[in-house]
């Protein structure tokens, strides 16, 4: 073995130093990150964790990849949620030909998801654990009220969506703990769903996401691109100037900031707008459901 | 069992098969997929520009699956197929019918996307067979190009989907 391979190469090399180990037994993982904790990360798809390497934004001592672990890519229906493991991509969930029915607002968000090239690497659990504030997924299990299944050496934990996602760019997963897997719940009879987004070019950062949940109960509506996470509220059935009226106080409460390319006006005036549409669409599907 | 931890310290070996050849080097752990292709086994066809995951120049298949190159690590790849623009042409140089598309659309002038934007199409068309325009797009939504416009792109990959099922069809009949 022999060092210093950077000045033999003749080029830079963009990332970091940082060791590497592949796991593909999920015990292993986890014994990994409760070894090495905080210095550790864990690589699945690596569209998000390698262009921040890339750029340095992150300097982690050990990479744990799963991407090739046969058990953590397990995707599977069971009661009455769709569970999706860490190393199951966002592609081969798209692909999976009765989407629409199990989880539709899935079935609707996953093209707004970056790229098809990223999306055939880029995995679900990466998307959640990564918790970008504009990012689809988490958006989605909020809406739906799913939960992620954390694990580590000591325990394992099931964790609501709303418990999950603390803020940008931060979850309740303790250092220790690998997302082993994601409950997506299945379509309930009766409920119609609809997801809307707007970003400046197709597949890019939403600058604002609406996922609505329509039931004869009420409205589940889920913002997300607009505060720090995603955030969800109930409402009773709604329309017209009410639901006008919900829609702009929901706006107003989500704390819109000014950035260089998009105005908190603009982004107010997203959640409105987008957000009228996409109920009506929910409850039209609610109806033909 | 507890799996070995490659050190940033050194360089290891990583063996693929690259367009159908054993191929090997050594690489220390950070070394993108893009630069051990490109600087360790010489194959300078796939492209590098944002090293981001944005541009798509990058773009090659991995176990078949077009994936950029530029978010991946080389010692990912160890034991895996993976596929570039050189592996496109067959023995004798002739282009294939995609390929052959491009240069007849003009669907290139500087060409510095078009590795990348080709191993895409080739994955893609393997998928999907009669795709629409809006579909071609979408698609091509993962790369860049600066001179085309797109236009002549999304016309070479219509021709070839439509050259396609014509062809399967006539020899079904």
């Amino acid at each position: 073995m022999v060092a210093a391979p950077t000045e033999a190469l003749g080029y830079w090399l963009k990332p970091p130093r940082f060791d590497y180990a592949r796991a593909d037994d999920p015990q292993a993982a986890i014994e990994l990150l409760a070894e090495h904790g905080e210095d550790a990360r864990i690589l699945a798809g690596g569209q998000s964790l390698i262009a921040i390497l890339n750029m340095r934004l992150a300097q982690p001592k050990l990479l744990i990849d799963i991407s090739r672990s046969s058990v953590l890519g397990i995707v599977a229906v069971e009661k009455n949620f769709l569970a999706i493991g860490a190393a199951a991509t966002q592609s081969s969930i798209e692909a999976r030909p009765r989407l629409a029915h199990e989880v539709p607002l899935l079935a609707q968000a996953l093209p707004h998801i970056s790229h098809l090239q990223i999306r055939n690497r880029g995995t679900v659990c990466g998307s959640l654990a990564h918790a970008d504030p504009s990012a689809e997924l988490p958006l989605v299990l909020l809406a739906l009220e799913g939960d992620v299944v954390l694990a580590s050496s000591a325990r394992q934990r099931r964790l609501a969506a709303s418990d999950f996602f603390t803020g940008m760019l931060t979850t309740a997963r303790a250092p220790d703990e690998l997302l082993a897997a994601v409950h997506y719940p299945l379509a309930e009879p009766g409920a119609g769903h609809a997801f809307a987004e707007f970003s400046l070019r197709h597949g890019d950062y939403a600058v604002c996401a609406v996922a609505v949940v329509a039931r004869k109960s009420g409205l589940r509506i889920a913002v997300g691109g607009v505060a720090d996470r995603p955030s969800a509220r109930n409402f009773p059935p709604l329309d017209g100037s009410a639901l006008d009226d919900a829609l702009n106080e929901f706006a107003w409460s989500l704390d819109a900031r000014d950035d260089p390319m998009v105005s908190a006006v603009a982004r107010r005036a997203l959640v409105r707008n987008l957000g009228r549409r996409a109920v009506q669409e929910a409850q039209h599907n609610a109806r033909t459901a | 069992m507890k799996p070995p931890i490659l050190s940033c310290e050194t360089v290891h070996a990583v063996q693929l098969t690259l367009n159908g050849v054993k191929r090997s080097a050594r690489a220390e752990p950070r070394l993108l997929l893009t630069d051990f292709l490109r600087g360790s086994l010489g194959a300078t066809g796939t492209h590098v520009g944002c090293e981001h995951g944005v541009c798509g120049a990058c773009t090659v298949h991995i176990d078949g699956v077009a994936a950029r190159a530029c978010l991946t690590l080389a010692v990912q790849c160890d034991g895996r197929r993976i596929d570039t623009v050189e592996g496109l042409a067959d023995g004798d140089g002739r282009l294939s019918d995609l390929q052959d598309a491009f240069r007849r659309h003009h669907a290139l002038q500087c060409g510095f996307c078009t590795a990348g934007i080709l191993m895409s199409c080739v994955d893609w068309l393997g998928r999907i067979s009669e795709p629409s325009e809006a579909e071609v797009r979408a698609m091509l939504s993962g790369h860049l190009c600066r001179c085309t416009g797109y236009t002549p792109i999304v016309a070479a990959v219509l021709e070839v989907a439509h050259a396609r099922v014509a062809k399967k069809a006539d020899r079904s009949a």
